[in-house]
């Protein structure tokens, strides 16, 4: 889109004809190819040059054709082919730009404009020693970049690959609305499947589904190709269905009043409880562990959501209530906690925890009751460090160890059961998680959540309106850092010892993104959130190196496109698109029937359904 | 009687005076227009009122309580609600969910209660959703239906400041402080909500101070006008006595302006 056409779009004039009549005619959009196929030379060039297509080469997704590294290397010219065949959004009263063949072609372009960047880079750093200055720039890096194939082949294949990608994504443009999301779904679970080998295996062979499993994945990892293909192919078939029967299934809930909703929530409840109960059991030792670590995290994130998401209070320092909960634990059960060991149990420590984090909560807020913002983001960043510092502190060492920690923190216990290995450790951290999950739903539909929210957008206008501001921002303060607290007396039992530096900033940070990530606000958000940021990286190791990288791209893709999450609460999820005509319609049908008080939403409403 | 008395009121920002010994008052049942110039301290006035500013000097005595120095939601807990000039409302919660917690300084529950779903805090919801749903049919059918469920963020310029309204209602306040209510309204829609405040009083026998720019308004709904020019009362009365006061059209028109309309 040109400049002149974006600022008509801004300002709601209607765009100028001129580049309607371009599109219609089927003019080549050189600008928009040379754009995204430079974007995506870069980008191809970047993920080689941080050595990323090494560190991705030992993960095979479809036994023995395709690596991560080189999936990732294709997705990129896919996705910016994509990009450039993709019309432009369109625009209430004016006719939708249909995408046509020059859009295809276009696409195509984007890839070998794509290819041709990245074959220069490989040319370079044959020619040029790069490695001085990028380390990354390995021997292996080149030999995967020309798939251990002469130079000149190698080239040209990079090429032709990226041309006929991009124009595989473009061709997603162009394929009519009912089969883009079935092949789109498709292909993205195959790569998933592939992908999340480690995942998937554990789970069927726990479901004694060992016959899936040969069908599906090569004793030497990653799928087969035959799996590749049913996998696939499963995947498109259920798309395909639900592309028609969903709108039924989604339009009859809709339909239901909240009494008859119930049932199928209960029933959701009950079934959700007894996969929980399997999970550990089928899943094994590996993805327990996981689940464990996601489950300590999810405690955090539902009690930071609790702070930022429902009170709006930008808490960077949230990790010091995770350490009071670890610490209090830790001191109160372990024989070996240097000044005083009353050696509790896990669970007569837990009302201790509770009290010193609703203290700790206390003892933060009351410093930046009238802070907001930034100025308050800040404030508790310091208090984040102090509370690590306090710990690691000389002074302290006789009561909480200082850099030595505390060490042999007895395991949760309940009667006979110990629940010493990753899956019985599962089932504590899910009742908590559970526990938590219920008190932020309980929360957020109460008094005292509507008092949050109201401050969180305005807390001028929330006082006026009767709030008392003090009370409020102290009570989201303890909420959370009670809830963060039981997170860190599960760590310190997992664990079963802790040291000051377990608690750096860094967790404070990872807790916010996944909140981001997921959707403020929205319980199901921060939950999905855990598993991506969490979850993702301890289960395919080679992203933890990365880690940092991909949050950080993540975290500017989700503000420019997606600022409300991947999973928004409900109240944001409404888009602006028409509301008001709706109100308009809605009006007129309303004077016409000359009703005063209506009861519900006329039937032909589409957003709010 | 009288609900608000306000004494020798005072309050200055570096140099400027934006309010200069104000005396005020306002008897139960009683719709009181604030006008003057751009500038002339409205809505500092009411910024005084609320408790969003504290005042140099004077006294504040509402019902028989002295507000000076109280925090904003003390004097709302009193019975004194307000709008703003600039529409504020909360626009990422529900039509519903702003009124219900508008009506917070009236209800009790805690955090416990909410965890533990208490037969006082179900009761307690239940009543603070009903009382939101009441107050907006106050308004027709504009505010209600599907609308409830809707963030406030959707609704047209009119509305929003007819929630606001309403939000100000379900606070339980018995004065009401409507700053330029009807600001950027058209002229169907202005005297809709001349007629509103009139019921607001009539029909709900709220109290009412507004500040008001449109003069038809004023006429159409006060029974007492104060001017304010650089936060002083220069003139009270009934709408056609203020029409006619020198003091009053100097400070709209100018010194010159003013001998050319009473000429004219």
């Amino acid at each position: 889109m040109s400049q002149a056409t974006k600022q008509a779009v801004e300002s709601g004039l209607p765009r100028p004809e001129k580049e309607i009549v371009l599109n219609q005619t089927g003019e080549l959009n050189l600008a928009e190819a040379l754009k995204w196929g430079g974007l995506g030379g870069l980008a191809a060039i970047f993920i080689a040059a941080i050595g990323m297509m090494e560190a991705f080469d030992e993960r095979v997704l479809i036994q023995p054709v395709l690596t991560l590294s080189y999936a990732g290397l294709g997705l990129i010219p896919f996705i910016f082919g994509y990009l450039t065949a993709k019309p432009p959004p369109s625009i209430e009263g004016m006719p939708p730009v249909k995408a046509g063949l020059h859009h295809l072609l276009a696409a195509g372009l984007t890839g070998i404009l794509a290819g041709i960047l990245l074959s220069l880079f490989v040319l370079l750093a044959q020619a040029v020693n790069l490695r001085d200055i990028f380390v990354n720039i390995s021997p292996r890096t080149l030999d995967i970049l020309t798939f251990e194939q002469e130079t000149t082949l190698a080239l040209i294949l990079l090429i032709i690959g990226g041309g006929v990608l991009g124009l595989l994504g473009g061709l997603i443009v162009i394929i009519p609305e009912q089969w883009r999301r079935p092949v789109v779904s498709a292909l993205t679970w195959t790569l998933l499947v592939g992908l999340l080998e480690v995942l998937f295996q554990p789970l069927l062979r726990g479901l004694n589904l060992n016959f899936v499993d040969n069908i599906l994945f090569s004793p030497f990892g990653g799928l087969k190709q035959e799996g590749a293909l049913v996998v696939f192919v499963v995947a498109f078939a259920i798309y395909t269905v639900m592309e028609r029967r969903e709108g039924i299934f989604s339009q009859r809930l809709a339909g239901m009043s909240d009494r008859e909703k119930r049932p199928y929530l209960y029933a959701g409840i009950v079934v959700l409880v007894i996969v929980l109960g399997f999970l550990p059991i089928v899943g094994g030792v590996f993805i327990s562990e996981v689940l464990d670590l996601v489950g300590i995290f999810l405690l955090m994130g539902l009690g930071l959501n609790i702070v930022v998401g429902y009170a709006g209070l930008l808490d960077l320092g949230y990790v010091a209530f995770f350490a009071v909960g670890a610490y209090v634990t830790a001191v109160l059960t372990s024989p070996t906690s240097p000044a005083w060991s009353p050696e509790l149990t896990f669970w007569a420590a837990i009302p201790f925890v509770v009290l010193a984090a609703a203290l700790a909560g206390i003892l933060v807020g009351t410093p930046v009751l009238r802070m907001r913002g930034d100025y308050l983001a800040i404030v508790t960043l310091g208090f984040g460090e102090i509370a690590r510092l306090l710990f690691q502190s000389e002074w302290l060492v006789p009561y909480v160890g200082g850099a030595q920690g505390i060490l042999s923190i007895p395991n949760i216990s309940i009667g006979s059961f110990e629940a010493q290995t990753p899956p019985q450790l599962f089932y504590p951290i899910a009742a908590f998680v559970l526990i938590a999950i219920y008190v932020s739903w309980a929360l957020k539909d109460s008094r005292i959540g509507r008092a949050w929210m109201a401050m969180r957008e305005d807390e001028p206008v929330a006082e006026v309106m009767g709030i008392d501001i003090v009370q409020a921002k102290l009570s989201a303060f303890i909420a959370g850092a009670v809830l963060a607290s039981f997170g860190g007396a599960l760590f310190a039992a997992k664990i079963g010892s802790i040291f000051p530096r377990s608690f750096d900033i860094i967790i404070s940070i990872q807790v916010l993104v996944l909140i981001i990530i997921g959707g403020m606000s929205s319980i199901p958000g921060v939950i999905a959130g855990a598993f991506i940021v969490i979850g993702l990286p301890a289960l395919l190791r080679e992203f933890s190196e990365f880690q940092f990288l991909i949050y950080g791209a993540l975290l500017i893709y989700m503000m420019l496109q997606k600022p409300e999450g991947f999973f928004p609460a409900k109240e944001r999820m409404r888009e602006l698109h028409g509301e008001e005509m709706l109100q308009d319609d809605w009006l007129k049908s309303r004077e016409a029937a000359d009703q005063e008080t209506p009861a519900a939403a006329p039937d032909h409403n589409p957003d709010t359904g | 009687m009288v609900l608000l008395e306000i004494r020798q009121l005072t309050k200055s920002f570096g140099g400027l005076m934006a309010i200069n010994k104000l005396d005020f008052h306002v008897v139960p049942g009683e719709i009181v227009s604030v006008i003057g110039p751009n500038g002339a301290g409205k809505t500092t006035f009411f910024n005084l009122l609320t408790g969003m500013f504290r005042p140099d000097d004077g006294e504040i005595w509402f019902d028989g309580h002295n507000l000076v120095g109280l925090r904003p939601n003390q004097i709302l807990g009193f019975g004194i609600a307000r709008t703003f000039q600039n529409v504020r409302l909360f626009p990422n919660m529900t039509v519903r969910q702003n009124i219900m917690v508008a009506q917070h300084a009236r209800t009790k529950s805690g955090l416990l209660a909410a965890i533990f779903r208490t037969p006082a805090f179900r009761k307690e919801e239940e009543t603070v959703r009903q009382k939101a749903e009441e107050t907006l049919a106050f308004f027709g059918s504009r505010l209600v239906g599907y609308r409830f469920d809707q963030p406030a963020f959707v609704l047209s310029y009119a509305n929003r400041r007819r929630l606001e309204i309403a939000r100000a209602m379900a606070t339980g306040a018995r004065l009401l402080l409507l700053d330029e209510p009807t600001a950027g309204m058209n002229p169907r829609e202005t005297t809709e909500l001349t007629q509103l405040i009139g019921r607001l009083r009539d029909e709900k026998g709220y109290t009412i101070v507004l500040i008001e720019h449109d003069m038809k308004v004023v006429r159409g709904v006060s029974d007492r006008v104060v001017v304010l020019d650089y936060g002083q009362k220069i003139a009270e009365g009934k709408y056609n006595e203020i029409a006619q006061n020198e003091r009053v059209l100097e400070a709209y028109l100018g010194r010159k302006g003013a001998q050319e309309y009473a000429a004219a």
